[in-house]
């Protein structure tokens, strides 16, 4: 095992490149605490050939965002026959696009916030103050809006006026086409992750999110000392069992491999927990929720991705 | 179904805040945050983006074959000096040649009265340093260069913007604001000027106004902190005199070798009034304990061996080059409703979107179009700026610079679709600026 090489994936071309970059960092250091031979590649112009010249024993993907998190590039792994760990190309494709994940999920009898989705060019057509007004008929307010694809909280904001929409459909279409509008639920936000294991995907202790404004964003993510975290999350036990499950169904029944976050609401008023999105390539950043679950579980993060590494190794 | 529980069973247990210095911090670091918007520019250093943004110097134009023999020169001949700790002030030969330089803006200066720092940044740091308590006003113009506004910010000093039209400061702005402030029991420290080819704006400080400003400052007891990083970079070989050329007293002049030979070195200076260069010296002694020895070696010699007025005549060209590929480009592909000015030297235009707009709202997108540039809002300190934006045509490629303006136009197509479909952004403007990197200042 020791001379087992791995090209870890950072980077990449999406908005969340710099994190990428600070996980991909992070996440070789802690291989190689293990043993590991490992590269830090970028996902650019010289990846395919590289991966021709010095193939890895297998890669790591810590890209997120854009095409290693919507199956892209998983899906150039699998045309090459390289092990990876994560998902493959196709469930990445489900999961990446939040409006098909939720649908998939409910069909499996998860909740999760009721929502629509709307496509930039449907407010053009329609004519936009029309359209608002008959998603906030149907939803209500307080609003919650994000990009259907993109993680790092790009793009979302809680619209709680209809003077805001319009400002924040805007700020949303920045980052992409389609607009999920989802009903907001007051409540505690948690996040699971799930490995694989030998005896199926486990669900590690879930981190309760308490950002000190209010609002989970980019700079209460990334800016140290934003956030307060409670990893065990503070949860009577049996809610904390159904987020567990929550987290383990969305795994298995978008069809997740290696490693997942959901992202679910435990509402305030006595409701299950609801899905809220899944993240196939989880940040693993000094400030990321995976890495304080791996600690409270026991493991580290060098461990658990070896482990992962073997099993796609094995699996090739 | 029972609600949440919200006492932890064990106090603290679980409890992971990641910043246990959280309440050390001093209060100018308030603003010190992660930002989604710096963080894009991660995305312009790949090369499938034509990055607008960044002011990085055309290095290629370098003689680096050249430069390469004169450094291993420098280490075989005088490496026991130059890799040794130096002077506070700065090597006095290195000091000498910067009056040669200076001398061709029209300052006459005495080496006694340079310090040398760690690039111009660094001498406006110390000045700033010396200068401003917390709650001190500086004057800056409307828009400022964004490393400038993190250095007063750093210092807790309120910064009072003045109007700039097509030919730089405004004096009657200027005599505004500063009465303003009198009649508030309020008085500037100091006026924080970039006259030549301004970084952010691309406009010059018509020389006509040059006499009156300095009057002006003069009259209210405002000392004028002039940065002129890009004073010898005129395409047509212009000159304009230095404020410093015309008063001495009152002005501490910042420069710097960044854009006349590489910033890679981090050599620029101050020239300062004797008292005020006294402090200066004490404050860059306790910040460096005394700026690099080696760079400063390699820039003295390299003034010494080579043309490098010559050189400055190439970068010139180059710069010329590309500024002319903006403005045609932008002529060609920027929608109506777009306004932009038009620099005879340095790096940058300056342009205006449509009405509605917003330079930093519809960033993102841009990157998605592989284009970046610095929003207008990193160049104020008072979240003005969302209609205005800063573009580099220093360091691409002219063909770059014209797929890049190409990009730029269908991003402004898109946002003026959504306009059309959801109103004016006005209010859609984020709460303060948020400045991006250091490589983009």
């Amino acid at each position: 095992m020791n001379e087992r090489t791995v090209a870890v994936l950072a980077g990449g071309l999406s908005h969340e490149r710099d994190v990428s970059i600070r996980s991909g960092r992070r996440l070789a250091a802690a291989l190689r605490e293990t043993g590991l031979i490992v590269e830090e590649w970028d996902a650019d112009s010289a990846l395919v050939a590289r991966l021709a010249a010095r193939r890895p024993d297998a890669v790591v993907i810590a890209l997120h965002g854009g095409a290693g998190e919507n199956g892209a590039v998983q899906s150039v792994l699998e045309m090459l026959g390289v092990p990876f760990v994560g998902t493959d190309a196709g469930a990445c494709r489900r999961a990446w696009d939040k409006p098909i994940a939720k649908a998939r999920l409910v069909e499996a009898g998860l909740a999760t916030p009721d929502w629509v989705a709307l496509p930039q060019s449907i407010f053009r057509e329609l004519g936009a103050q029309s359209v608002l007004d008959a998603l906030v008929a149907r939803l209500g307010l307080p609003l919650m809006l994000k990009p259907d694809q993109g993680g790092s909280a790009l793009g979302a904001h809680v619209v709680r006026s209809e003077v805001e929409l319009p400002t924040a459909m805007v700020g949303c279409l920045a980052y992409s086409d389609t607009v999920l509008a989802e009903r907001f639920v007051d409540g505690v936000e948690v996040a699971v992750t799930v490995i694989d294991a030998a005896e199926g995907p486990q669900a590690l202790p879930a981190v309760e999110i308490a950002p000190e404004s209010g609002v989970y964003d980019y700079a209460a993510r990334y800016t140290a000392g934003f956030t307060t975290f409670h990893c065990p999350a503070r949860l009577e036990p049996a809610m904390a069992k159904s987020v567990a499950d929550l987290a383990v169904r969305a795994h298995t029944v978008l069809g997740l491999r290696d490693v997942s976050r959901t992202d679910a609401i435990v509402p305030s008023d006595g409701r299950p927990a609801q899905f809220l999105e899944v993240n196939v390539s989880p940040g693993l950043t000094e400030t990321s929720l995976l890495p304080m679950a791996v600690e409270e579980y026991g493991s580290t993060m060098g461990a658990v991705f070896r482990d992962l590494i073997e099993r796609a190794i094995a699996r090739s | 179904m029972t609600t949440p529980k919200r006492e932890a069973a064990v106090s603290g247990r679980g409890r992971r805040s990641l910043d246990p210095h959280l309440s050390r911090y001093a209060q100018r670091t308030a603003g010190m945050t992660a930002s989604e918007i710096r963080a894009l520019f991660a995305v312009a250093s790949r090369p499938e983006v034509v990055s607008l943004a960044g002011g990085m110097p055309h290095l290629a134009a370098l003689p680096l074959d050249t430069l390469a023999t004169e450094v291993q020169e420098l280490i075989a001949t005088e490496g026991l000096t130059a890799l040794q700790y130096g002077s506070a002030q700065g090597a006095p030969a290195l000091r000498e040649q910067i009056c040669e330089v200076m001398a061709i803006e029209g300052i006459r200066a005495h080496a006694d009265d340079i310090v040398v720092t760690v690039g111009s940044q660094m001498a406006l740091d110390i000045v700033t340093r010396i200068f401003c308590d917390p709650g001190d006003i500086v004057l800056a113009e409307a828009p400022s260069y964004v490393g400038a506004l993190g250095t007063f910010t750093a210092y807790q000093a309120s910064v009072v913007h003045v109007e700039m039209d097509d030919d730089g400061l405004v004096p009657s702005a200027l005599r505004e604001a500063l009465a303003a402030l009198a009649s508030q029991g309020r008085r500037a420290k100091f006026l924080y000027t970039i006259p030549n080819f301004h970084n952010p704006a691309g406009v010059t400080l018509a020389v006509r106004r040059r006499a009156e400003i300095l009057q002006i400052c003069a009259t209210h007891g405002v000392l004028v902190v002039e940065d002129n990083p890009y004073g010898l970079l005129g395409f047509d070989g212009q000159i304009y005199p230095a404020l410093r050329s015309m008063e001495s007293d009152n002005v501490v002049y910042l420069g710097s070798f960044s854009k006349t030979f590489a910033p890679g070195l981090r050599v620029g200076w101050a020239l300062a009034p004797h008292a005020v260069r006294e402090k200066l010296v004490l404050a860059a002694e306790s910040a460096t304990l005394c700026p690099p020895a080696f760079t400063q070696a390699v820039v003295s010699r390299y003034l010494a061996a080579n043309d490098w007025k010559g050189q400055i005549k190439v970068y010139r060209e180059a710069y010329r080059e590309r500024r002319d590929a903006t403005l045609a480009a932008m002529e060609q592909y920027l929608p109506d409703g777009c306004r932009w000015t038009h620099p005879d030297g340095g790096f940058y235009v300056w342009l205006t979107v449509p009405e509605g707009l917003d330079a930093k709202a519809m960033l993102p997108r841009a990157v998605t179009a592989r284009v970046a540039y610095v929003p207008g809002t990193a160049f104020y300190a008072d979240s003005f700026g969302s209609r205005q934006l800063r573009l580099s045509f220093c360091y691409p490629t002219p063909e770059r610079i014209r797929e890049g303006v190409r990009r730029l136009a269908t991003v402004l197509a898109g946002e003026l679709d959504l306009l059309r479909t959801f109103g004016s952004v006005h209010e859609r403007r984020l709460p303060g600026p948020q400045s991006p990197s250091p490589d983009t200042a």
